[in-house]
């Protein structure tokens, strides 16, 4: 397959003004700042004009952005907010220029960066529908063609004639929607529009969008925080962050980089927990248990667990002499502290451990996360259990999340108020 | 290597392209002058009848101000029959000068929306304008018809002029509208200019008051030319043209438009981002 569009070493800067309050320069303020430096170079003629501080700042809120989209590829595109996601579309659609690099594109774009641009609350929803589609680029013949079809989509012919200020917003985003769902062009961008509107209507709309461009090949772009809508119709995906791409790929792949990404820098923890600075309740307040690591699946630390899919605990431990009387156990707890179940050295048969020059540390394997998504916190403990002694027992120190994983295929839904832990079988109606 | 890509973005952008895609997007443009339209003659209850009144008003108290208070001549014409053939190229500038300096303002949403050549936007705002001049041009007729007065087939030229108007609304508009964007506070200064251009333009009395060593001097307002132009040709010999004054006028108005249009083109690219 052929390159549609061809993204090469793509910048884009603005310029961030710190002082004013508001983007556009004001005339006053250059007449009154070219007066300034006029009556300052009179008072001091041979002094060089000392520029002042920097009033404005140069931002790159795209650099070296560098990809290749296949004819019928459909990419979604993830990051956080001011990533330069919509930067990078409002450029593909010419909204706004690249400050450095080159886009190459073959075919018809439509752009839709938000439902119902341009719509006019004092016109019917005909004359809005002919109005939108207009502005989405289409021609007067193209649209009288479609008409009936628009209006059959969004389920508003009995308001056809009525100004659309009047309208309930759902049905607004419904008529909205219906316009830009029949654009045809052959290649479509899409900014976070599926964010509005009731759920229904909104899988309405994912479903045409992804029929239109199974069936058509049509090349989609789209950006979106919803990573099921994501993963439900682009098959690949990249990931911007800070304006540069860290990764492109499967969307399955990239959607679950970004989770994990996300929430561990969010909380700042990264699945670590120091606990080197507490009052232990046991030997005498020292602590024995240094510190805890969550591990993913993919053997990163990560403070979000998939459901379903394994991960490891790791404690790090001061050295105690009679290291092999020791016991070690995991207490897993409800964030209201309600005890779901324990994993104990004395419970189970196999016990891993690395000896490294000072320190120790112990590893719990889950072979599958058996709860459903939501925080689970934790009470590592060391103790010898044959003579009751505790060592070491920081209740409640250390917490994961777990994700669901059928969050990207939608196709089962276990939250927390099915319970706690997630079960595995099979129904057979007879 | 495929060279066959439709569409190249870089920066700078092409000229070429532009010119293809106003063409390409002309009916964006019709829709976007439509929609102003329809959504003037919605909103305000009076609607036409607006459009109607303001400039009989204006004509009604120019007559007494100028015609019968301070008796300045003209020539033999009804008063306000000549304050009215000035009123009309007037009152499209005018109006063309407010709606246009806003326009882009008015419409940031679109700007930063969609992709389309901006031009279309002031280029817009002036259309509808026009329309209201259609509108007082009928009335002119209305008041030519009362005052028994006939119109000679000088009244053919009337076009010429008419596009002369809309050279120098639309090159006003588009100077306005991009520095709009720039600098926000000019848009007090687009008022203050209407108001003062109508005092400075032969509007309420005829420009051959004006003494001979400053003529050729007022002729520098394009306005000047456009509304001597529309004297002449409505009103026939009563208000001769000064021809030099003229040729000067249009070549200002040929001057600022071009003018506009490059500076338009120039600030055009950063609109989506500072607007
Ligand atoms: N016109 C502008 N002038 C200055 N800075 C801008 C402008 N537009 C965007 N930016 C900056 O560029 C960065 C990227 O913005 P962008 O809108 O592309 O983010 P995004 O990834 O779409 O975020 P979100 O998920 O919130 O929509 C942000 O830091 C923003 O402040
Ligand atoms: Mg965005």
């Amino acid at each position: 397959m052929s390159s549609v569009i061809r993204v090469e070493n793509l910048g884009k800067k603005y310029n961030l003004r710190h002082q004013q309050r508001e983007q556009y320069t004001a005339m006053r303020d250059v007449i009154t700042d070219g007066f300034k430096s006029f009556a300052r170079k009179l008072i001091h003629p041979f002094q060089f004009s000392t520029e002042s501080g920097p009033s404005s700042e140069d931002f790159w809120a795209l650099k070296d952005v560098t990809f290749d989209v296949k004819q019928g590829d459909r990419i979604g595109i993830i990051g956080r907010n001011g990533a330069g996601k919509s930067t990078l579309l409002k450029i593909l659609s010419r909204i706004t220029e690249p400050t450095t690099g080159r886009v190459r594109i073959k075919g018809r774009v439509a752009s839709l960066l938000e439902v119902g641009t341009g719509f006019h609350p004092e016109l019917t929803g005909r004359e809005n529908i002919f109005l939108n589609g207009a502005i989405l680029g289409m021609g007067r013949a193209e649209i009288r063609n479609k008409f009936d079809e628009i209006v059959d989509f969004a389920e508003i012919e009995k308001f056809l004639d009525t100004p659309v200020k009047r309208y309930s917003s759902g049905m607004y985003v419904r008529l909205a929607f219906a316009v830009a769902a029949h654009l045809e062009p052959e290649i479509l961008i899409v900014d976070e529009v599926l964010a509005v509107g009731d759920s229904q209507f909104q899988k309405k709309c994912l479903g045409k969008m992804e029929d239109v461009s199974t069936r058509e090949g049509r090349t989609v772009l789209f950006v979106s925080h919803n990573f099921s809508a994501i993963n439900t119709l682009c098959t690949r995906s990249i990931l911007l962050s800070n304006g540069t791409i860290s990764s492109y790929g499967n969307s399955i792949d990239i959607t679950n980089e970004y989770i994990c990404g996300l929430s561990s820098k969010q909380i700042g923890q990264n699945g670590k927990f120091d606990l080197t600075n507490r009052v232990n309740l046991y030997n005498k307040g020292v602590p024995i248990i240094l510190s805890v690591t969550v591990c993913d699946h993919n053997g990163y630390p990560s403070d979000t667990l998939v459901m379903g899919k394994s991960a490891k605990i790791q404690f790090e431990l001061q050295e105690i002499e009679n290291i092999n009387n020791l016991d070690f156990g995991i207490g897993f707890y409800t964030p209201e502290g309600f005890r779901i179940t324990s994993a104990t050295t004395w419970s189970s048969e196999t016990v891993t451990r690395t000896n490294s020059n000072n320190s120790l540390k112990v590893t719990y394997q889950f072979d599958m996360i058996p709860f459903t998504a939501g925080k689970i916190m934790m009470s590592p403990s060391v103790s010898n259990s044959k003579h009751g002694i505790v060592y070491d027992h920081p209740e409640m120190s250390c917490y994961f999340n777990v994700v669901e994983e059928t969050l990207f295929t939608e196709k089962k839904k276990i939250s927390r108020t099915y319970g706690v832990i997630y079960i595995d079988g099979q129904w057979q109606l007879h | 290597m495929s060279d066959d890509f439709d569409l190249i973005i870089e920066p700078g952008g092409g000229i070429r392209r532009y010119w293809r895609d106003l063409w390409k997007y002309r009916e964006l443009f019709f829709f976007l002058a439509w929609r102003d339209i329809l959504v003037r003659y919605k909103q305000t209850v009076i609607g036409i009848a607006w459009s109607v009144i303001r400039p009989l008003l204006t004509m009604i108290v120019f007559s007494i101000v100028f015609g019968a208070l301070a008796g300045l001549p003209s020539n033999g014409v009804p008063y306000p029959i000549m304050v009215y053939a000035a009123m009309l190229p007037w009152q499209f500038f005018a109006n063309s000068l407010s709606e246009s300096s806003n326009s882009l303002i008015d419409n940031a949403n679109l700007l930063t929306k969609v992709y389309f050549p901006r031009l279309i936007v002031p280029a817009g705002s002036v259309i509808v304008s026009l329309v209201d001049f259609f509108i007082s041009l009928v009335i002119l007729f209305g008041v030519m018809a009362w005052y028994r007065y006939l119109p000679d087939v000088r009244m053919l030229l009337l076009p010429f002029f008419l596009v002369l108007a809309f050279l120098a609304s639309f090159g006003a508009g588009l100077w306005l509208s991009a520095l709009n964007v720039k600098y926000r506070d000019f848009r007090y200064v687009v008022p203050f200019l209407v108001q003062f251009g109508l005092y400075i333009s032969p509007v309420g009395f005829s420009s051959a008051i004006v003494p001979e060593k400053w003529r050729m001097l007022y002729f520098l307002n394009p306005m000047v030319g456009v509304i001597d132009g529309f004297r002449w040709a409505i009103l026939g010999d009563a208000f001769p043209v000064y021809w030099p004054g003229l040729a000067l006028s249009a070549c200002f108005t040929l001057l600022m438009f071009i003018g506009g249009l490059l500076y338009f083109r120039n600030m055009e690219r950063s609109f989506a981002d500072v607007i």
